[in-house]
């Protein structure tokens, strides 16, 4: 048990390590655009982390939370659009002209993706099983269907976003910075996942994912829990899609496409469902290794796509179960997640 | 042993044309063992299913303690103190022992929208399971994770699940079930201190357990009840000897 502990405490003591130093190591290699690609593996890490709280922890197999993550993105492309047109921003009350402050924009972009996954949400887990996979799907086809033939905001070709958010006395437009708040805000959203998981309200959508008709005998309103987890992984989406329309400077529905949805998935499944940690290195190695393969040839999806089946098939635990050495059901005898 | 706490009337449920109710009425007291038996196909499990809420039944009324519970849905029952087991184990397998009491204490303490405080340290949960363990006997598996219990710990943790909840009255659908000897005399014992303090109402195949456990048996043939009364009474009934308990003696 001990020996096992330090492991973890060593992987987690590295992974930390190579995040903190990395901007450093890339100046100093000369290489300062491995900080900007860094950046983006963060974005889609916060972005994972969301998803495995209600598909890892929870069991709910959502094929749409692209949607949240393209909401939040284009919650800032939007209010940023009409700040730099000088144009009232429409389906609000009053004459707001938008804003490109981040202390605005991006707990909007959190609330906003918070909403739509509500009303997604309350709709789709009255589902179960395949349905429920399907409908997520399906409203997230919608909105960006929707997004598309929106001309006001780039239709098709999306919307370019003029100016990176302002947030004193950082500045976002320095790589670096924007890399180290971006780490600062995935810690964050970590360490407040990791509280969410092993509480009261986490030990329920752990029960609901193993046994959710003895949940209901017992007296757990399952629904209400199971929505409630389904809005905060909605909000952490919104988060990540608000830093990734910084980063790209670019906001389009392809964000929302079900191909987005399924590689936020893939992360998850790659890294580890059901640990806090694994979605980050999940996050990472698709990332990289579409960045690293795709230098050598443009069908690099024909060597992604068997090295997915093998660790699907081969690390019960993702690859994060496999650096620590245990699958996520034995983690759980030694205590928290 | 006072008034009834669970009352049942007319209820009728059919699956096509079966009739797995029909027009079941029975009471149950409080802190009574009120076993429920029959051949294969009375009825049983979806009477329990009915009183639990898990299946809604055509017709008929269930009252318990003092309110109508016929339309209510499952986990307000359980509030309520109307707790189940099932016939095949329900438990969370990939959690430990007290876990699984934990998460049944849980559900008693009102909303679990407490999303920072961390669960495993919360005397309030673990204190009581533990508890719960250690009157059916497992104390000393409270770490060990359900899938390495064996099959008889399985059952006795499923029964301090519904116990530490401090239930008014419990529905045992075979507790004993897929039990052997020495195991099923382990949770006879368990069960009968429980008299005078909670009611139950308890499916049980094994003969030698009901008629060593119950207050009062009721005969279940075809969704309806032939007859109720005490062990003696319905042993000595020449109708249900026919009908169920086979004539050999």
């Amino acid at each position: 048990m001990a020996l096992q502990f330090s492991r973890r405490t060593v992987v987690h003591a590295i992974g930390l390590a190579v995040m903190v130093t990395l901007p450093v190591v890339a100046d100093a290699a000369g290489n300062p655009f491995l900080t900007t690609v860094a950046s983006r593996v963060l974005i889609y890490a916060i972005a994972a982390v969301s998803l495995d709280i209600i598909l890892g922890f929870g069991a709910m197999v959502s094929f749409g939370h692209g949607a949240f993550f393209g909401i939040g993105a284009y919650v800032v492309g939007i209010l940023t659009h009409h700040a730099f047109n000088g144009s009232v921003v429409p389906f609000l009350p009053g004459e707001w002209m938008g804003t490109t402050s981040a202390i605005l924009q991006w707990p909007l972009a959190i609330l906003v993706s918070g909403f739509f996954a509500l009303i997604i949400g309350a709709l789709s887990l009255r589902t179960q099983g395949v349905y429920f996979i399907m409908i997520t799907l399906a409203f997230a086809q919608m909105l960006y269907y929707l997004m598309i033939s929106l001309p006001t905001y780039g239709g098709e070709d999306g919307l370019n976003l003029w100016e990176r958010s302002h947030l004193a006395p950082f500045d976002l437009y320095d790589e670096q910075q924007f890399y180290y708040l971006t780490l600062a805000l995935l810690l964050a959203f970590v360490a407040l996942t990791r509280r969410i998981v092993n509480s009261r309200f986490g030990m329920v959508l752990k029960g609901c994912k193993q046994n959710e008709p003895r949940m209901k005998a017992l007296g757990f309103a399952t629904y209400r829990y199971k929505l409630t987890a389904f809005v905060i992984a909605g909000m952490g989406a919104g988060l990540a899609g608000a830093l990734a329309a910084n980063h790209t400077e670019f906001v389009g529905p392809g964000m929302m496409h079900w191909t987005r949805s399924g590689e936020i998935m893939v992360m998850v499944i790659l890294g580890g469902m059901g640990t806090v940690v694994g979605p980050i290195l999940g996050a990472a190695t698709l990332l990289m290794m579409e960045e690293v393969l795709s230098q050598y040839t443009e069908h690099w999806m024909v060597i992604l796509g068997p090295f997915l089946v093998v660790v699907v098939l081969f690390l019960r635990g993702g690859i994060y179960g496999w650096l620590v050495g245990q699958t996520p059901e034995q983690d759980r005898e030694q205590g928290d997640d | 042993m006072t008034d009834p706490v669970l009352e049942v009337f007319e209820l009728t449920k059919s699956f096509g044309a079966v009739a797995a109710s029909d027009g079941l009425t029975f009471s149950v007291k409080r802190g009574e063992i009120h076993a429920l038996i029959g051949p294969n196909g009375a009825g049983k499990t979806t009477a329990i299913g009915q009183l639990s809420g898990e299946i809604q039944p055509d017709s008929g009324r269930v009252r318990f303690d003092g309110q109508d519970v016929t339309h209510m849905p499952t986990y307000r029952r359980a509030q309520l103190g109307l707790q189940r087991s099932y016939q095949i184990t329900s438990l969370f397998p990939e959690f430990t022992a007290e876990d699984n009491v934990a998460m049944a204490i849980q559900a008693q303490q009102g909303h679990s929208f407490q999303f920072w405080a961390r669960a495993k340290r919360d005397a309030s949960l673990r204190q009581p399971a533990r508890l719960a363990l250690g009157r059916v006997g497992l104390e000393d598996k409270a770490n060990i994770k359900v899938t390495e219990l064996a099959h008889g710990e399985q059952r006795q943790l499923e029964l301090a699940m519904v116990l530490a909840t401090g239930p008014t009255m419990l529905l045992l659908d075979e507790p004993m079930a897929g039990m052997g000897q020495s195991e099923s005399l382990a949770m006879m014992e368990i069960l009968r201190p429980l008299k005078g303090e909670v009611g139950i109402l308890l499916v049980e195949h094994d003969m030698d357990v009901v008629f060593a456990l119950a207050d009062v048996v009721s005969v279940l043939v075809k969704g309806t009840v032939l007859m109720t009364g005490t062990p003696e009474q319905v042993r000595a009934n020449a109708e249900v000897r026919k009908a169920y308990l086979g004539d050999e003696d």
